[in-house]
């Protein structure tokens, strides 16, 4: 290609472009309308208008998360960029490949208060994997290839990319980003691959377990369909037992008998007591969270621990681990299964036998069980109807923030990765809805869903108008229990159930709401209406709302109160807290 | 709690904009400890920067003070130059006394006996220079104070790994 003169924008929709990038979320302004100019010149990026920009990157992150591939957001300067913090904080924390351009006023204004300028960069530092202040069109080009590889190599995270006017007109030689993508960073070089020496260790401890545990997370989803294939397998191989967290639903079939369900603080029985008592664990890609380790000092006190993990500043930093692996989950993986197969070592199939009948034990207590009703409905009940009539689909789903979220990872059975998008480590109320819309961008066919609350969903409800614009035929399925579910749950426990402030008023009608948008508006009130009420909402083209309305007294359980061990479980509504930390004997079965 | 260690850390990174900056916020945002850092220009052609941080936590805190900083983008490399065998430490200090008469002398003397020099003269004060570990420039300190010790600044600790083998 001869070289020409490009200006800034057009520098940055070409780099996108050779970069794969085929859809933008985002939302004009003053700052960066050279961008929006050179968007309505071109139709290979498709862009979306969200109404918000908080909504923006969480629709980049549906994104993300559906396909494995970077998800781009165009915000303008100021109220445009601090708007879209807390999903670049959501990003961070959930290791999602972002990229955020971000408009700056022009270079010579920058510092001087001027109209719509925040301190972008220095804002977004501690919530971003990196971020840049391009201050000159020629370092552009390298830059946005630097920040793409940032963002999407090792362990994955949002970048931003401060872009003051200028340098969005200013024009400087351009001949194709395509070369400058190949390159990688000069400093930041993510290791990939585990070293052997510890590979073999771990192998050899694995093999030599009495009562092994597979604890995995979203590295493994971050680490691509392989990673995935690759845990099968070798959980196949070993015969272990199999825990996923939050983040890592999917990583694993839910409907496989050696899995245990999801571990942590609402977690089944059976995948946290075997974590309490394992004697090998092997982590793959999960990093050690307080919601999954309870309290540290009681944390599977007699397992010897293997830890896999892309970023060695996640190993040994809540638990410290015997054999530490820095490597990609698939990379390490596939090392072992070959390892093992290799030396086909001998197991002791006694002691495994007796560990599998251990656990049977304990999925003997059927934890997830609920009281059933007849008149009202019960939020589990809810769910698995919804996955009961939605698992022949290719289904996607996502949450927002609360018991129900919690709900839905123990109900809904998740047997692909990708298809679960929830906001775990932030924790982001208002995240479901716009990373529906996200995912069905990138997956126009599929059913997508996400499974609210009401208090959630109002958070970025704006975002209904961004659906209905490019016909995304999104479900909303509210469970509507009028509360802040799990603030109120968590004022019973400790704070006597003073319910300060912690209920939903002036709700609005969803149906009407539904409606008013030229949607679909449904509602459930019993527990009959379920089924109709769900096959409607599937089989609407439209966006759909479904009004759940749930038991308001029903609250998430098993339960591991803060604070507590794995073996100091709450199974339901009439187990004390006290009492579950006194007694050792909930220890036994 | 008290297996705090006291760690001196030399860290090169990509003299750019913000990086001391990510370093500090780093240290601020994940409650980590600085009781010194320095910071310079090291090497102009490459524009890399040399930051020198002396820090202290337990020795898990220590491995995840390094594993975070390598963490950040544009640092290249990180030393651990307490654990890492032997290192040599020097800062340097401005140290302002005011007196007169005999106090006068005594702070000439026992400058004399530290190696400091007098850079600045007036009647009534002298401005001290003086290198060495940090220690020593506490004991001098020390030993000023009753002599009119007026005004006091420090770089904080550069430090460099004994032996052949760079960064």
């Amino acid at each position: 290609m001869a070289k020409r003169k490009l200006n800034g924008s057009e520098i940055i929709i070409q780099c996108l472009i050779e970069a794969g990038v085929d859809t933008i979320f985002g939302y004009p302004g003053g700052a960066v309308l050279p961008i929006y100019d050179e968007i309505f010149k071109q139709n290979r990026l498709k862009h979306v208008l969200v109404r918000q920009e908080g909504g923006a990157v969480h629709m980049a992150e549906g994104y993300a998360r559906s396909t494995g591939k970077l998800g781009v957001v165009l915000v303008t300067s100021g109220p445009g960029a601090t708007n879209a913090v807390t999903g670049l904080a959501d990003a961070f924390m959930d290791s999602i490949p972002v990229l955020c351009l971000t408009g700056q006023v022009p270079t010579h204004l920058i510092g001087n208060d001027a109209f719509q300028e925040a301190d972008t960069t220095g804002i977004t530092r501690p919530c971003t994997k990196h971020n840049y202040l391009i201050k000159d069109v020629k370092e552009l080009e390298r830059y946005l290839c630097e920040a793409i590889f940032v963002a999407t190599s090792g362990r994955p995270g949002p970048v931003v990319i401060d872009l003051p006017k200028d340098v969005l007109i200013d024009e400087t030689r351009f001949d194709g980003a395509r070369e400058k993508l190949k390159i990688g960073h000069r400093s930041y070089k993510p290791r990939t691959k585990g070293d052997p020496k510890k590979i073999a260790e771990a192998v050899d401890l694995i093999s030599k377990a009495k009562r092994p545990i597979f604890y995995c997370g979203g590295g493994v989803i971050n680490s691509g369909v392989r990673a995935s294939k690759r845990l099968c397998e070798l959980v196949g191989i070993t015969g272990a037992p199999i825990t996923l967290t939050l983040m890592g639903l999917g990583a694993y079939p839910a409907n496989d008998e050696k899995f245990l369900g999801m571990l942590g603080m609402h977690g089944t029985y059976e995948a946290n007591l075997a974590m309490h008592g394992c004697d090998v664990m092997i982590n793959i890609g999960a990093r050690f969270d307080d919601r999954v380790t309870g309290l540290l000092s009681e944390f599977a006190p007699e397992s010897k621990k293997i830890h896999v993990d892309i970023d060695p500043s996640s190993i040994n930093k809540n638990v410290a681990v015997e054999i530490p692996i820095v490597g990609d989950c698939a990379s390490v993986l596939g090392d072992m299964i070959k390892l093992w197969r290799e030396k086909k070592p001998k197991q002791d199939k006694r002691a495994l036998s007796a560990w599998w009948k251990q656990i049977a034990k304990w999925r003997a207590r059927e934890c997830l069980k609920y009281n059933q009703s007849n008149d009202v409905i019960k939020p589990q009940l809810a769910l698995q109807r919804l996955y009961e009539l939605t698992k022949k689909r290719d289904t996607y789903i996502t949450t927002e923030v609360g018991q129900h979220q919690m709900w839905a990872a123990q109900f809904y059975k998740f047997n692909r990765p990708n298809r679960w998008m929830t906001s775990g480590g932030l924790g982001t109320m208002g995240y479901g809805f716009p990373a529906a819309i996200g995912v069905q961008i990138a997956h126009p066919r599929a059913t997508v869903i996400d499974i609210a609350g009401e208090a959630s969903f109002l958070m970025n409800m704006q975002e209904l108008s961004t659906a209905i614009q490019y016909r995304l035929p999104v479900n909303i399925f509210i469970l509507n229990n009028h509360y802040m579910g799990m603030v109120r749950q968590w004022q019973e426990l400790l704070y006597s159930s003073r319910y300060s402030e912690s209920y939903s008023e002036s709700l609005p009608d969803f149906v009407k709401l539904a409606e008013s948008y030229g949607a679909t508006g449904l509602r459930a009130l019993k527990p009959d209406d379920l089924d109709p009420v769900i096959n409607e909402m599937l089989a609407s083209d439209k966006l759909t709302i479904a009004d759940i309305v749930i038991d308001e007294t029903e609250n998430c359980f098993p339960m591991i109160p803060s604070g507590a061990s794995h073996n100091q479980m709450l199974l339901g509504p009439a187990d004390e807290p006290e009492k579950t930390v006194s007694e050792e004997g909930m220890v036994l079965v | 709690m008290d297996n705090t260690e006291k760690h001196t850390i030399a860290v090169l990174v990509d003299n750019e904009a913000g990086v001391l900056a990510r370093v500090i916020g780093l240290f601020s945002g994940r409650g980590y400890n600085i009781e010194s850092l320095t910071v310079a220009e090291v090497d102009v052609q490459e524009g890399l920067s040399r930051i020198c941080v002396v820090t202290s936590g337990t020795p898990m805190v220590i491995e995840q003070i390094k594993a975070q900083l390598d963490r950040l983008v544009p640092v290249h490399k990180i030393s651990d130059l307490t654990a890492e065998g032997e290192s040599v430490e020097r800062e340097l200090a401005l140290i302002k006394v005011k007196g007169k008469g005999n106090k006068r002398v005594e702070a000439l003397r026992i400058a004399d006996i530290f190696r400091a020099r007098a850079i600045d003269s007036t009647n009534n004060s002298f401005i001290f220079e003086i290198s060495g570990k940090p220690d020593k420039i506490d004991a001098f300190i020390n030993l000023m104070q009753p002599l009119g010790l007026n005004e006091i600044t420090r770089t904080g600790v550069v430090a460099i790994a004994r032996g052949p083998k760079g960064l």
